[in-house]
């Protein structure tokens, strides 16, 4: 392999997983909390198609991420008042959510489905982006990715080091005895959920104004769902989220690669194209083959409503 | 201050209510909805949910639409019941197409009456083993099976468009992604003259019958249904977790892959790569909304068909995305969703306490 092409790919891997880096994020803390919300695909076709129109009306990319993040965290905000007022079962509420918010999106988006932004340029950091292989890849990226390590170092300082992310943490493990201290459970919960829909809406964001600057109806092609499977794979840690978004990122770009590289291997693209999807699966088994794993490390009240006894 | 208060048991009165009341309150939002979009909602109404059953042929097209959703719907229920968490029809609904596509392929040109019964034998088994794959992992490598059948429903998706655009596609099609129509003895007989209703409708509902009996008639069905609602219970009673989930799946994907097959060899009487149109999905409504049991699920695949074409009516008539009857059908399982608070719930009406814990 050529240097330019090790470039070339470092680079898309990297944008490849940003979004997913983002949106497990945020769906890593809604799950610390103990709440799971199955509806991230719902989440991110709707931060999708509202950062795009409004990017498309306003003409800045900034205000389509801020729009992206606001449709998230509302269609967040549904999911918290049926979980977490109204104590619905997760799974299901969820579920309504992803389908809830792809229909909406394609609703909703039909009227911009043949129109295109402009690119966005890369942020070009000055020195290191200088560096050989892997700078142009790495330091000449969207703002987003740079987003999504802050992400990753705040994400990092607050689960671990903060006070309040100590109160997240022990109000998905043991909400009763969160609440017996003082602690306001559920208000803690919306805020942990609110959190994940804003995330959603921006990785949401990401596809439709910056990946690939435009919107169709089914763009989001299942990466909320990759992105909660990346929850279960990275065992509830942020470190392996990175990881692991990037892994996918990476099989996402090898199959384009192979059929954009002329090499005359004889394989249908669409058998390719579904390689992302059999990874997920693969690496599901993989982390799920030991039970304890599991069990020791997701959250304890994970899906489970909670009522405080008033 | 309103407040909930726990019920001393579940309200029966409300788990019936309660789907009624999301239906109203779905229809008032539609309204809503409507009136937003700067469309008069009387009109909207009338197009929407009247228009598609004025007369016996929107009738028959209702029917029609309903058949496949009330087959996947089915499936699941027994799946969800015994929190079997299947939501992969959509996928094993195109895997029986596709093996239903593959008998009718193979044996084309034949006239024989067994080539239908063979098709639908395939459409069952080809769901089946499509979602033979998320129980295999399930229970001998506890990988989740909601994510595992969701991803597997892209794959049968690029499976499906391989196929139509690749080793099956029509070579007198001129290049369309889509098979060769299929032959006389390849197609369900319609039930109705001057419709497109055809027998898998009467297939649809001996499967209701029959998933009726298996949930509420037979031990394997209660043993399901204890271990959904009273899990340690069905733990103590030593009822086998591993043998509901392959049951759960496997009877899921059949009744999908039956539906799938009921699409080609029904209304498309082809395979093309838009075969899967969401009823996976939608069906995953229809089993919440008709509350689990085969009754319910009758009339909730009716009403979310009523949805679907309304969507194409409100299309052709008012100039709206036909995604509208996606708005729809999820704001009715929201609705459901918050209905049922009041199963276990009830209202009550209380000054605030002095705040101090």
């Amino acid at each position: 392999m050529d240097a330019s092409l090790f470039t070339s790919m470092l680079f898309a891997t990297v944008v490849a997983g940003t979004p997913l880096i983002i949106v497990a994020l945020g769906l890593l803390v809604s799950e610390k909390a103990g709440v799971l919300n199955l509806g991230a695909e719902g989440m991110m076709a709707m931060g999708a198609v509202a950062a795009f129109a409004v990017t498309h009306h306003s003409g800045s990319p900034w205000l389509g991420v801020l729009a992206g993040m606001g449709a998230g965290m509302a269609m967040a905000l549904i999911f918290g008042m049926l979980t977490l007022t109204l104590m619905a079962n997760q799974v299901a509420s969820g579920l309504a959510l992803a389908i809830f918010g792809v229909g909406l999106a394609a609703f909703v988006g039909k009227p911009y489905e043949a129109v295109a932004l402009q690119a966005v340029p890369p942020i070009r950091i000055p020195f290191i982006a200088d560096l050989p292989l892997i700078g142009e890849a790495l330091y000449n990226q969207q703002a987003l990715v740079y987003f999504s390590w802050a992400l990753f170092w705040g994400l990092l300082w607050f689960l671990y080091r903060s006070r309040a992310g100590l109160v997240l943490r022990a109000v998905g493990e043991s909400p009763a005895s969160a609440h017996a201290i003082g602690y306001p459970v559920i208000r803690i919960r919306y805020l942990a959920v609110l959190f994940g829909g804003a995330m959603a809406g921006i990785g949401g964001a990401f596809l439709s104004v910056f990946y690939t600057p435009m919107w169709a109806e089914g763009m989001v092609a299942g990466r909320g769902w990759i992105a909660l499977a990346l929850v279960v794979f990275a065992t509830w840690r942020p470190l392996r989220v990175m990881i692991g978004a990037y892994l996918f990122g990476g099989v996402m770009i090898t199959q384009l690669f192979i059929q954009g590289s002329g090499l005359q291997i004889d394989f249908p693209s669409q058998l390719l194209s579904s390689l992302p999807y059999w990874a997920t699966i693969v690496v599901l088994v993989a982390i799920s083959r030991n039970a304890n794993t599991i069990r020791l490390n997701s959250p304890v009240s994970l899906g489970k409503p909670y009522r405080p006894d008033a | 201050m309103l407040e909930l208060e726990a019920r001393a048991e579940p309200s029966r009165l409300m788990s019936w209510l309660s789907p009624l009341l999301a239906v109203v309150l779905t229809i008032a939002g539609g309204m809503l909805v409507f009136s937003a979009l700067g469309k008069d909602p009387l009109e909207g109404f009338r197009i929407f949910f009247l228009n598609p059953v004025k007369d016996l042929y929107g009738l028959s097209e209702l029917l029609l639409k309903a058949t496949p959703l009330m087959l996947c719907a089915i499936g699941l229920a027994i799946g969800f019941r015994a929190n079997v968490w299947n939501i992969g029809a959509e996928g094993q609904f195109m895997l029986g197409a596709v093996a239903a596509t593959g008998v009718a392929l193979y044996f084309d040109g034949s006239e024989s009456a067994l080539l239908l019964p063979a098709m639908i034998v395939a459409g069952a088994l080809g769901g089946a083993a499509w979602a033979a794959i998320p129980a295999l992992l399930r229970t001998r490598f506890n990988a989740n099976e909601i994510l595992v059948s969701l991803m597997l429903v892209y794959v049968a998706q690029l499976f499906v468009s391989w196929l139509v655009f690749g080793p099956w596609k029509d070579p007198d099609g001129f290049n369309f992604p889509q098979t060769q129509m299929f032959g006389d003895a390849a197609l369900m007989p319609v039930l109705l003259e001057g419709t497109r209703l055809h027998l898998g409708f009467a297939l649809a509902l001996a499967v209701l019958v029959a998933g009726y009996a298996f949930m509420n008639r037979s031990f394997a069905g209660f043993r399901m249904r204890v271990a959904g609602e009273a899990p340690d219970a069905a733990r103590y009673a030593g009822f086998s977790a591993t043998r509901m989930i392959w049951i759960g799946l496997l009877l899921g994907g059949a009744a999908a892959g039956l539906a799938g097959m009921g699409e080609v060899a029904g209304p498309m009487g082809q395979l093309t790569d838009k075969v899967g149109s969401g009823y996976g999905f939608a069906a995953i409504i229809v089993a919440f909304v008709g509350r689990l049991n085969a009754f319910g699920i009758l009339l909730a695949s009716l009403l979310m068909a009523l949805l679907y074409i309304g969507g194409e009516q409100a299309q052709q008539y008012l100039n709206l995305p036909s995604s509208i009857s996606m708005v729809f059908q999820g704001m009715l399982l929201f609705f459901l969703l918050g209905s049922d608070v009041f199963i276990n719930y009830r209202l009550r009406l209380r000054r605030r306490a002095v705040q101090g814990h």
